[in-house]
């Protein structure tokens, strides 16, 4: 896959807590052009689309994506793998690029949120759709319902079979909002915290604080993978050099393993691909809806051994400026979570980083960044190894 | 009566509801690895067969992780929280969701043996298994 295609163009929406009427379709084609834009191209020049299922086109979402933003594409698809889909999107797109089914590929993903009138219900997990999945039928009357008590079920079974701290985990969170306090885009910028403040925060799911658990937002961002041919257009290029992919379940209660993950094979084949260690990766983007997962993650993608997830968090500075930068955006923890657009700003800031596109906190000396894309409760893995040169 | 939300039974899983009436919960054993599987479906996940024999399962079972959670998970929990979801061991060996009672919630601890208890049944006559400290 190393050097198959790379990305250039990228176009991200500081996240806003409420969108006021605006339809995903509009806010998909105004963050799309300014991803091509970016890219330096021309609407002509895009031939591939990839998109997520949303709410509002029940189906052939491509279609309409692309003819409301007056695409001719020669490949299109729909990406559906949750937090996973931007990382997802980024592989397919160099795939379609190396079968000679397009040139530049626009990735997009978007998510609004509209207020809700008083007295209407507040909608949970999918539970007030039809669902006539497994998931309807033994999930929901147990109450296992939306991903906090997934994800708190995961880092029980952690604790259970490894040590780890409760001041260890809310580090993550910490040092995380240490660097949203360097992008203006955060929805938290400039409101730094502590570890007590995490710890004192309300018990949501125990062993998860409110601070530990992300925050939903509206949002879009998009990005443009292309053809090596057309990466000197924009003037920046981070090149893809390797990904890997797992998916074992969908709700945590039929996951192989609760603590030895999809992340693991995802990560290995990625690594392989790109022919790099893991101690040549200047910046890790690691998908951060809890910050169990952030954690879990840590030791399944490599970075340390199995169970030392804590103390590795101990031994090392997590910002921008650090010796093991990490999410350096802030992570969705601080960032917030606007819906698929959260899974992809992992990505988008691996990017910019990349591209040397970091502002305040670039992180300095940067060839090789790791990205991990996370669906459902740790159910779709998709790791991506980029890089500065292919 | 219970008020959980309702599990809509597929003619695949409507033996396992159906035995629910009867407080026998059943799992699934294929009759050609013999994989043990829970929830019901039409194939072994193991190898693939089609031909899957009905076990009662025994009722004993291991905690294998927990939550408490302090919010609802779904309207129909409104007011119920604190509550417990939980990922249940079968000593057969499949893993089920469920929800420990029958405790206070602050005493719930991963890997504590547990026994089968019975929701109360809803008016379409099934009950939910749930899990109490055995």
């Amino acid at each position: 896959m190393r050097g198959w295609a790379a990305v250039t163009g990228v176009a991200e929406r500081k996240p806003a807590r409420w969108t006021d009427g605006e339809t995903t379709l509009d806010m998909l084609s105004t963050i799309g052009v300014a991803a091509i834009a970016d890219a330096g191209l021309q609407l002509d020049d895009v031939d591939g689309l990839l998109c997520h299922p949303m709410g509002g086109v029940p189906m052939l979402v491509p279609s309409t994506i692309g003819e409301a933003l007056g695409l001719h594409v020669t490949y299109a698809g729909s990406v559906d793998l949750g937090g996973a889909t931007g990382a997802g999107m980024v592989w397919r797109a160099a795939a379609a690029i190396q079968a000679g089914q397009a040139r530049a590929v626009l990735c997009l993903t978007a998510a609004r949120r509209q207020r809700r009138t008083p007295g209407q219900a507040r909608p949970r997990g999918q539970s007030l759709g039809r669902d006539t999945s497994p998931w309807a039928e033994f999930e929901v009357p147990f109450g296992n319902v939306g991903a906090n008590v997934g994800y708190a079920m995961i880092a029980n079974r952690y604790l259970h079979e490894h040590h780890a701290t409760p001041e260890q985990l809310a580090k993550i969170a910490v040092h995380q909002r240490d660097n949203a306090c360097r992008n203006p885009d955060a929805w938290f910028y400039g409101q730094a915290i502590t570890v007590d403040d995490v710890l004192a925060s309300p018990m949501v799911a125990d062993p998860l604080h409110l601070l530990e658990i992300v925050m939903p937002s509206a949002g879009a961002a998009a990005l443009v993978v292309v053809h090596p041919d057309l990466a000197a257009d924009a003037g920046h290029a981070a090149w893809l050099l390797g990904a890997g992919e797992c998916i074992t379940h969908k709700t945590i209660t039929y996951a192989p393993s609760l603590t030895e993950t999809a992340i693991r094979p995802a990560a290995d084949r990625a690594f392989a691909q790109a022919g790099v260690t893991r101690q040549q990766v200047g910046l890790a983007s690691l998908y951060d809806c809890y910050t169990i997962t952030v954690l879990v993650t840590l030791e399944e993608a490599g970075f340390c051994e199995r169970g030392a997830g804590g103390a590795f968090v101990d031994e090392h500075d997590l910002r921008s400026d650090g010796d093991f930068p990490l999410n350096t955006h802030g992570g969705q923890l601080s960032f917030s979570q606007p819906g698929m657009a959260g899974g992809m700003s992992h990505v988008t800031e691996a990017v910019r980083q990349v591209q040397g596109r970091g502002g305040e906190r670039q992180v300095g000396d940067l060839d090789v960044a790791f990205v991990n894309g996370n669906g459902g409760i740790m159910s779709e893995e998709c790791a991506l190894v980029l890089g500065v040169e292919p | 009566m219970s008020s959980r939300p309702r599990p809509v039974p597929s003619p695949t899983t409507q033996p396992f509801w159906d035995a629910t009436a009867q407080q026998v919960l059943l799992f699934q054993r294929c009759t050609a690895c013999g994989h043990a599987q829970s929830y019901p479906r039409p194939t072994c996940t193991a190898c693939a067969a089609t031909s899957l024999d009905w076990e009662p399962a025994s009722g004993a079972a291991t905690l294998h992780t927990f939550t408490v959670a302090r919010r609802a998970t779904h309207p129909a929990f409104d007011g119920t929280e604190p509550y417990v979801v939980a990922i249940v061991e079968l000593a057969e060996g499949p893993r089920v969701t469920g929800n420990v009672v029958g405790c206070d919630v602050d005493d719930v601890r991963v890997g504590m043996p547990l026994e089968l208890v019975w929701d109360d049944a809803g008016e379409d006559g099934l009950r939910l298994p749930l899990w109490a400290p055995a």
